[in-house]
């Protein structure tokens, strides 16, 4: 299982870009919200926490199409469907080594983009904490998407499309939780502890559902 | 050798023709039943009183509370074709939740633009991001990825065994979707916005709006088996096609 | 009646939605019925003229 995860770690940061590519991203689609509402320093250290989270929602969605398929076009999938681990611990192993290549790096790129937004120090410390501590989530949903669209040759539009719905929940308590740590009445515990419940929730389920759509999607 | 082949699949298929056999019974009756209730729930629909408060409105309300129904209703039973698919792998779960997508989708489309036209002179707004619309509309976005999902995929056995996982995920999912929206609506509950339904309905609208819900429910059971078996009749077409060429190929 | 518009909107909406959605399911189930039926009438020539009866059977797709 280590060997998977390092394996998989190692391929990630050797095919390169992957994690780039997302923090690029992340940044792009940030940077352009500015533009769009106009330069107002107030307004956008208001709605900086839900930019910053949509901006990392919308970059971990980008890389999750490729995480069954690489494995599917060089066969190693099928090695993985016949061996004797339960394919659930995999597929989990695959969504950990997934979120380190190619999530971390958005949350640490994160209170940069916070800054961009003219957010206080402490919401950009919520905002990482809850991005850290709900963006699993998002792998985890995102795995089964992408293992629903494995055989399909250009899923990766698909997979966004299936995804984003099941991700509402993630998005609305991240976004309470890095609200609530700023604005004083609403407290900032209850909605962080239903993120961590949901991370939880879904770690359990996403690669129940991934593993259970791989062996079905194979012939 | 064609005719093993051929006995081989009608073999396959003996399940299927019960349903088709028994669909033929029902269908009539079905449809007629429909029609006739939902002639009854119409003439109660415009024949009772108005609401004192909301004026005609509450006439909207006989076909939007039953769509939304049916919207839940529809994925329910999606769920449960995906767990026979899964579980069982019966031909016709595949078949059943594959026709159903569409017809979810339809009836979601009636509940939210209903509530829109409703909402205008209610709130004063065609669109407002109350708990309730909301959760509906994401529901509608998930019919409408099963349904791109389906139409992704070739092979109909394995599209339906993929997308019957998918709707279980989302299954498991609608009831953490509903929960976070209506936290993420009482967190930013705008002051003008009418409360409305709750258990305070009069019987004078109870009676219409039960009938309509019936109709709806039959229109959706009818139109379901219409659309199975308009699915297995393709599916049969299909491989009689292919068996044919696999023939014309065989005779040059 | 008030609000007519909004009331007449909704059925109408209702209507067209529900109607295309019959009309769309039967007019499936007609194709599809004669597709069977064509390629049933083609199978019983089929012994006699394979390739055109495989012909026809594409075209009618």
């Amino acid at each position: 299982m280590t060997a998977l995860l390092l394996r998989d770690l190692k391929l990630s940061i050797r095919a390169g870009g992957g994690a780039l590519i997302g923090i690029l991203f992340f940044m792009t689609v940030v940077a352009v919200i500015p533009f769009g509402v106009g330069p107002d320093l107030n307004l956008l250290s208001r709605i900086g926490p839900a930019i910053v989270w949509i901006g990392a929602l919308l970059a971990a969605l980008l890389g999750l199409d490729r995480m069954f398929q690489a494995d599917r076009d060089d066969g190693s999938l099928d090695l993985l469907l016949m061996q004797e681990h339960p394919l659930v611990l995999t597929v989990l192993v695959k969504c950990l080594a997934h979120w380190l290549a190619n999530v971390l790096p958005l949350v640490i790129a994160s209170p940069l983009l916070g800054l961009f937004m003219n957010m206080s120090e402490v919401a950009i410390g919520a905002v990482m904490l809850t991005l850290l501590v709900g963006s699993p989530a998002l792998t985890f949903i995102g795995a089964v998407g992408a293992a629903v669209s494995v055989t399909l040759p250009r899923g990766g539009l698909l997979v966004s499309i299936l995804v984003l719905p099941l991700c509402i929940p993630v998005l609305i308590f991240g976004v309470s939780a890095a609200y609530a740590a700023v604005e004083d009445p609403a407290p900032f515990l209850p909605p962080f502890l239903i993120l961590t419940a949901i991370t939880m929730f879904f770690a359990v389920l996403g690669p129940a559902g991934a593993a259970l759509a791989l062996r079905n999607a194979g012939d | 050798m064609t005719e093993s082949l051929a006995i081989r699949k009608f073999s396959d298929l003996a399940n299927p023709t019960r349903f088709l056999a028994i669909a033929e019974r029902v269908l009539p009756w079905l449809a007629g039943l429909c029609c006739l209730l939902f002639a009854l729930g119409l003439t109660l629909a415009f024949t009772t009183e108005g609401d004192y408060q909301q004026g005609d409105t509450v006439r909207i309300m006989y076909i939007h509370v039953p769509a939304a129904w049916l919207s839940m209703m529809c994925y329910s039973v999606m769920a449960l074709s995906a767990l026979g698919t899964l579980v069982w792998r019966h031909p016709l779960a595949d078949v059943s939740h594959k026709a159903a997508a569409p017809l979810g989708a339809a009836f979601t489309l009636v509940a939210l633009v209903t509530g829109s036209l409703w909402g205008k002179p209610m709130w004063g707004t065609w669109w407002v991001w109350d708990a309730r619309l909301t959760s509906v509309f994401i529901l509608f976005l998930m019919y409408l990825g099963l349904i791109a999902l389906n139409r992704a995929m070739d092979d109909p056995s394995r599209a339906a065994r993929v997308s019957a996982v998918l709707i279980l995920v989302g299954f498991v999912n609608i009831p953490i979707i509903k929960f976070s929206v209506d936290w993420w609506n009482t967190l930013h509950q705008p002051a003008s916005v009418i409360r409305m339904g709750g258990p305070t309905i009069d019987a004078e609208f109870l009676r219409p709006l039960i009938v309509m819900a019936l109709a709806f429910t039959l229109l959706f059971f009818t139109l379901h088996i219409m659309a199975i078996r308009n699915e297995i009749w393709r599916r049969r077409v299909a491989t009689q096609r292919r068996m044919a060429a696999r023939l014309a190929g065989r005779g040059d | 009646m008030t609000h007519a518009f909004y009331v007449l909107a909704s059925y109408g909406v209702a209507a067209v939605v529900i109607l295309a959605l019959v009309i769309w399911t039967v007019a499936d189930g007609r194709a599809r019925r004669r597709e069977l039926a064509e390629l049933e009438a083609a199978g019983l020539r089929r012994r006699s003229a394979a390739p055109a009866s495989a012909s026809t059977g594409k075209t009618a797709s």
